[in-house]
């Protein structure tokens, strides 16, 4: 209804309804309006929660129980995609290559951005210099262009292979040997450390120097303030850091398409579990298992996420 | 020597020094972070040969070839494809500013019933990876025949479903007085004026850092624009250069690489033009 009431810009003149009778109604028909507009803002929403987040969501939990190759109907086969999951060896090596990727380049990644954090909150002339440096690998590492430049670079005879051969050694083709792939991606990953890096110098800040002020009076060092004031103080900060990049890891994508060529080579040790689900929905058509395969992942990320909730009870500290 | 004493202590002569080398490490560390970045553009000015012999920054052969060479390597001139890019990014960013300002007004001001429920849900949304929703959706719009065009990309955006955003914008004015809210509604003005005529207006910041934000990842959003971008017709730019990186021999490699210079820099000037409110955003919302 409040959608309706827009009108050319009349500045100073009268509403149609004086305010007084407008306050005459009485608290129920405000609220009704009010309701009312509520509804209208939140329109667009509420269309996109019915067909583009939530409605899809529950569509391809449907989907997940049906055969479907978008040509001609689907057809109910119960379990059948989630058995198939179990013998499906390429899906196997997906989950492994993730599941690394993950737990290895999350936690280094955060260690960089916290140790460069602490080192430019200790006062560094031309912080906002360092910072912006540090933050626009984040900014381009999700790109198409970067992962083009990895590519080359890790390449055979690629930046590092010539640097290498500065020092007379002879490097692999790191992208295309099955056993540095991954960790091509994975130094992708890490080099992306600014964003959190950004988080926890604003954390950082956010503890009191008084803090620290009394601990050095008391005699304590550096690294025993460290330990028992910075830490705990940033926990929050840490904990949330954690949560947000396991999610954004799980969901890698470009940069494996682009390394492999879209393979997930050499021998799927880049199959990334994304990678997989692409080429299983959109190079198959196997609609019904990619859906059975996006509801696995949104389990393990939901685990994942829960996990951590429920963990950070025994270290995360929020003051008082 | 500055003899004022803080916290920190005197300044000293070993003081000086440790700052100098922390600096100095700081320095190096950024280089070598960078030294990809600044490599890729010094090649792009390469001969291919040069680009797999010559690790360093000074191309010993100085060629804008390139360039022109890449710029026509594909189907269509690659100005085709920066426009569909543009094209793209323009709408979804129209499209973000428009519908997540409506629904966090709506949160951030207005009382209604299931408002609790509803704003739980929104802010599920946001962990909500795409790849879950990525097949119905496609089914969606492969029925209304929109596969292979901008509206699979764009319409969601208008449909308020980044949920990023809206928290973003809900942060911001919860933060903006209300006493202002209040005077215009004793004048006698109704939601939808508040809305056009004194939040958007005072909301300039987090309309900015949502723009901006808009701007970076949909430019470098490559899942979906692969997904639903099927001609060359309608690719836009990471689109394109991955046609590039599969069609291309050890050869073009230096093209590939201007191409790729190119792709870039429009997020690498909206970087230094939007600096402030990217780092604030990041640290209020921790979006990446």
């Amino acid at each position: 209804m409040a959608l309706l009431q827009r009108r050319p810009r009349t500045d100073p003149a009268p509403s149609p309804a004086p305010p007084a009778g407008r306050a005459g109604t009485g608290g129920r028909g405000r609220v009704r309006r009010e309701n009312l507009a509520a509804y209208g803002f939140l329109a667009p929403w509420f269309v996109g929660l019915v067909f583009i987040t939530a409605g899809p969501l529950l569509a391809s939990l449907y989907f997940s129980f049906t055969d479907y190759s978008l040509i001609g109907d689907h057809e109910v086969v119960g379990l059948a995609n989630y058995e198939r999951m179990l013998t499906d060896t390429r899906l196997h090596s997906a989950l492994k290559v993730t599941f690394v990727y993950v737990f290895v380049s999350v936690p280094l990644q955060l260690a960089l951005a916290l140790a460069l954090a602490l080192v430019l909150d200790r006062g560094v002339r031309g912080l906002a210099l360092y910072r912006s440096v540090y933050y626009l690998p984040s900014l381009l590492g999700g790109s198409v262009a970067v992962a083009i430049l990895w590519r080359q670079v890790f390449g055979a005879e690629g930046l590092i292979n010539q640097v290498l051969g500065f020092f007379g050694i002879q490097g692999e083709g790191w992208v295309s040997h099955p056993d540095y792939a991954l960790g091509t991606l994975i130094v992708l990953n890490v080099w992306t450390f600014g964003a959190p890096m950004v988080i926890f110098l604003a954390g950082l800040r956010q503890i009191p120097a008084m803090y620290h002020e009394a601990a050095a009076v008391d005699g304590a060092g550096p690294v025993r303030r460290f330990w028992h004031i910075t830490v705990p103080m940033l926990t929050p900060i840490i904990f949330f850091n954690l949560v947000l990049q396991i999610i954004n890891a799980f969901q890698t994508f470009t940069q494996a398409f682009i390394v492999s060529g879209g393979t997930g080579g050499p021998s799927d040790s880049t199959l990334f579990y994304t990678l997989y689900l692409y080429q299983r929905g959109f190079g198959a058509f196997d609609m019904g298992y990619a859906s059975a395969m996006a509801w696995l992942l949104l389990m393990i990320i939901g685990g994942f996420t829960a996990v951590n909730f429920l963990a950070s009870k025994f270290w995360v500290f929020y003051g008082d | 020597m500055a003899t004022e004493t803080t916290f920190r202590g005197p300044r000293t002569r070993s003081e000086r020094s440790r700052r100098l080398l922390i600096h100095l490490g700081l320095i190096a560390f950024g280089l070598v972070m960078l030294y990809p970045l600044l490599w890729m553009l010094s090649s792009s000015f390469k001969p291919t040969a040069e680009i797999f012999r010559e690790p360093g920054l000074v191309p010993q052969n100085f060629t804008p070839g390139n360039y022109t060479e890449g710029w026509t390597a594909l189907q269509h001139p690659f100005h085709h494809y920066l426009l569909n890019s543009a094209v793209v990014v323009a709408g979804s960013i129209i499209g973000n500013l428009v519908g997540c300002s409506m629904a966090a007004y709506a949160f951030a001001r207005l009382e209604f019933r299931g408002k609790r429920l509803f704003f739980a849900v929104m802010l599920a949304t946001i962990m909500l990876p795409i790849h879950v929703v990525i097949v119905p959706q496609y089914i969606l719009f492969a029925e209304l025949g929109w596969i292979n065009t901008f509206y699979p990309l764009i319409v969601p955006k208008l449909l308020a479903t980044d949920g990023f955003f809206i928290f973003l914008m809900v942060q911001f004015i919860r933060g903006l007085p209300k006493d202002l809210d209040e005077a215009a509604r004793i004048d006698g003005c109704g939601h939808v004026r508040i809305f056009c005529r004194i939040i958007l207006p005072l909301s300039m910041p987090a309309l900015a850092t949502t723009a901006i934000f808009t701007f970076i990842w949909t430019w470098n959003d490559f899942f979906s624009q692969l997904i639903f971008l099927t001609s060359p017709d309608m690719y836009t730019v990471p689109v394109a250069l991955r046609t590039f990186v599969d069609s291309s021999s050890q050869t073009s490699w230096g093209p590939l690489f201007a191409m790729s210079v190119v792709a870039l820099g429009p997020v690498f000037g909206f970087f230094l033009a939007g600096q402030r409110y990217l780092v604030k955003g990041i640290a209020t919302t921790g979006i990446k």
